[in-house]
């Protein structure tokens, strides 16, 4: 006890992180477990007896069906993302010092601004009197307008517009410490092109795509607002069945039950990458 | 018609912007030679190790291997390896695969990979490590890793870019005798680019000394230290005492140097110089021989004062004062040494042979 009086800095800080755990991570998400296992209640929201009765409604066809193709856009978006994102990442890392900066800073930009604002901004472009439909009118490409908005493209979209940047950046980690001499022994010792880029390359980068399909998976699975106001009615995310569990049917426990699954596929994603980081080793030699 | 030799290079130049990194260079290695090019930094050693591998081209000259024109050649076809100065062993990959890597670019059939390996490990004294990551190993043995992947493709040209500079100064004392009797074994070329003199020293059988793009000097290890062609061969080839004065006198190869502090000392000429010329003597700590009184005839000598002692074994020197400028001279090994103390006047012979005097280089 003593030397925690004397040393009250470490002290405040050790407070203040345990602190923080306890109360903003560890106490909110055990009453989202405890939630998920009660018996839902028009008046309290939630009453006993507890039981595991939320979770099988998950396996409701209606919500399985949901969950799939919620699934299957954040799939999308993760795949478009990678497509873009890797060789971007890669040009990036290879762009000399100053203009790399100008270049990392441009693309954190947009973060100053609210995403919901940018999300609505996207809206004005691709509506069927947009900005873009205008112009392709205009050049004489197309006779009348396409329907974009409101479609599963148009989700899409908007998640891969919101998500990118959280590809590019593990993504421009890892081509950034891929040591060139590493390239040139591949080269040395007979490989092509080709040969290097997948025994090589793709091998080293692997920890980056992976946390960058982390970082873009699960927020995909998750942002309400992008299919609230692109995706219309039927392109639905389980970011929005969860929403409209706890704000609209109020089911809480159906709600938290859906969160829980999503975070423990999250959870689960996290130790495959860790996995894969131990294997490659740490000193990267 | 004789066998080519295993490297070739004819007037090699490569320029950067208007800066020649690598300004003319010939050199012809017969096969089975350690080879090293020494030289300080910058002075274009690896832009010439680069354009051997194939890395990057000449912009003039031309660059033969076993007698075949290697200008055009990418460095995936070409029968030269290289070690990287930082090893570049490929982390994800085991040192089984790491050293099949490049068999298996050759389609080597997988059962015939793994006895290379086996076989090749087993040579550079790593038997069974096959399956350990480079990141479980030592920094020797990571060396010799490096060493195996490059070997197991019989290379015509093994090319080493300083690859012992990351190890510790005991462990490198060791590499460099074990990278010796390793080239023996195989019987490979290798081309060895270092800064460290001793490394190039100890290692060759013929030295290139590089500086600003050129050979200054192509020789074995020995002639290069007794015969150092230039004055930047003289001071960078092991230790050497420089004198600074002006010829008085020439008498076949023999000079008469006045130094600055008026002493008259003898060398011998490197290359012709006419009485008046500005000139450096450069004569090694262990040609000087101490005296306090009488020397032998024949001898030239020069008095000096004693700054300091350095002890350090076998290798002990004193440090003493020449008109201002700092000279060694090793201490005898056996009990004749006079007793030294700081500002002690003796004086220094040396056989006048075994000093050489260049023209001193205009500012």
């Amino acid at each position: 006890m003593r030397s925690l009086m004397q040393q009250p800095f470490r002290t405040a800080v050790l407070v203040l992180v345990w602190g923080w755990l306890l109360f903003l991570v560890l106490a909110p998400n055990l009453l989202v477990v405890g939630a998920s296992v009660a018996t839902r209640d028009p008046v309290s929201f939630i009453s006993l007896p507890l039981n595991l009765d939320a979770y099988r409604q998950l396996f409701d066809p209606l919500y399985l069906e949901v969950f799939l193709h919620s699934l299957y856009m954040a799939a999308m978006t993760t795949l478009v993302c990678l497509l873009i994102g890797y060789p971007f990442a890669w040009a990036l890392s290879r762009v000399p010092g100053r203009r790399q900066l100008l270049l990392i800073f441009l693309l954190i930009v947009p973060f100053w601004t609210n995403s919901l604002v940018r999300t609505y901004a996207l809206k004005l472009l691709l509506a069927t009197n947009g900005l873009l439909n205008s112009a392709l009118l205009g050049l004489g490409w197309i006779d009348e307008p396409l329907k974009m908005l409101y479609t599963e493209g148009a989700v899409v979209i908007g998640l891969v517009y919101l998500l990118l940047p959280f590809m590019i950046l593990p993504l421009y980690s890892v081509f950034d410490d891929l040591r060139q001499e590493l390239l040139l022994a591949s080269h040395d010792l007979g490989a092509g092109r080709v040969a290097t880029f997948f025994h090589v390359i793709v091998p080293l980068t692997l920890p980056g795509v992976l946390a960058g399909v982390m970082l873009v998976l699960l927020p995909a699975m998750g942002l309400f607002f992008v299919p609230d106001i692109l995706g219309g009615s039927r392109n639905l995310l389980v970011g929005n069945v969860i929403k409209n569990q706890f704000l609209d049917a109020r089911n809480w426990p159906f709600g938290a039950a859906a969160s829980i699954v999503l975070t423990i596929t999250m959870a689960f994603l996290m130790f495959a990458h860790k996995l894969s980081k131990q294997r490659i080793g740490e000193d990267g030699v | 018609m004789a066998t080519p030799s295993d490297l070739f290079c004819h007037q090699l130049i490569r320029r950067f912007g208007n800066h020649p990194a690598v300004d003319g260079i010939s050199l012809d290695v017969p096969a089975g030679t350690f080879f090293s090019i020494l030289g300080p930094s910058g002075c274009g050693k690896t832009t010439l190790l680069r354009l051997l591998a194939g890395f990057d081209r000449p912009d003039e000259g031309d660059i033969y291997i076993r007698g075949e024109r290697m200008n055009r050649v990418p460095p995936n076809h070409r029968p030269v390896n290289m070690v990287f100065q930082h090893l570049a062993l490929f982390p994800t990959m085991s040192v089984g695969d790491n050293i099949a890597y490049g068999l298996k670019r050759q389609r080597v059939p997988a059962a015939r990979r793994r006895q290379r390996v086996e076989q090749v490990l087993e040579q550079v004294g790593l038997p069974g490590l096959s399956g350990r990551m480079p990141s479980e190993l030592s920094g020797g043995q990571r060396q010799r890793v490096a060493l195996a992947r490059c070997l197991v493709l019989e290379p015509t040209l093994l090319l080493l870019d300083e690859p012992l500079g990351a190890l510790d100064l005991k462990l490198r004392e060791q590499m460099k005798v074990e990278l010796k009797h390793l080239q023996k074994q195989f019987g490979t070329t290798f081309v060895y680019i270092t800064h460290d003199q001793s490394e190039a020293m100890v290692m060759s059988d013929q030295v290139a000394v590089m500086k600003d793009g050129r050979f200054d000097q192509v020789a074995a290890p020995e002639e290069l230290y007794r015969e150092p062609a230039t004055a930047f061969v003289a001071g960078f080839v092991g230790d050497n005492n420089r004198l600074r004065g002006q010829v008085v006198s020439v008498s076949g190869d023999r000079a008469q140097l006045r130094l600055t502090g008026g002493a008259i000392v003898e060398g011998r000429l490197a290359a012709p110089l006419e009485p008046g010329a500005s000139a450096d003597l450069y004569v090694r700590p262990e040609s000087l021989v101490l005296s306090d009184g009488e020397v032998a005839e024949g001898l030239s000598r020069c008095r000096a004062s004693v700054r300091t002692t350095l002890f350090d074994g076998a290798n002990s020197r004193v440090e003493t004062d020449i008109g201002g400028e700092p000279v060694f001279a090793r201490l005898p090994q056996h009990g004749s040494a006079p007793s030294l103390s700081a500002g002690d006047s003796l004086q220094l012979a040396w056989e006048p042979d075994r000093a050489r005097v260049f023209g001193a280089a205009t500012p």
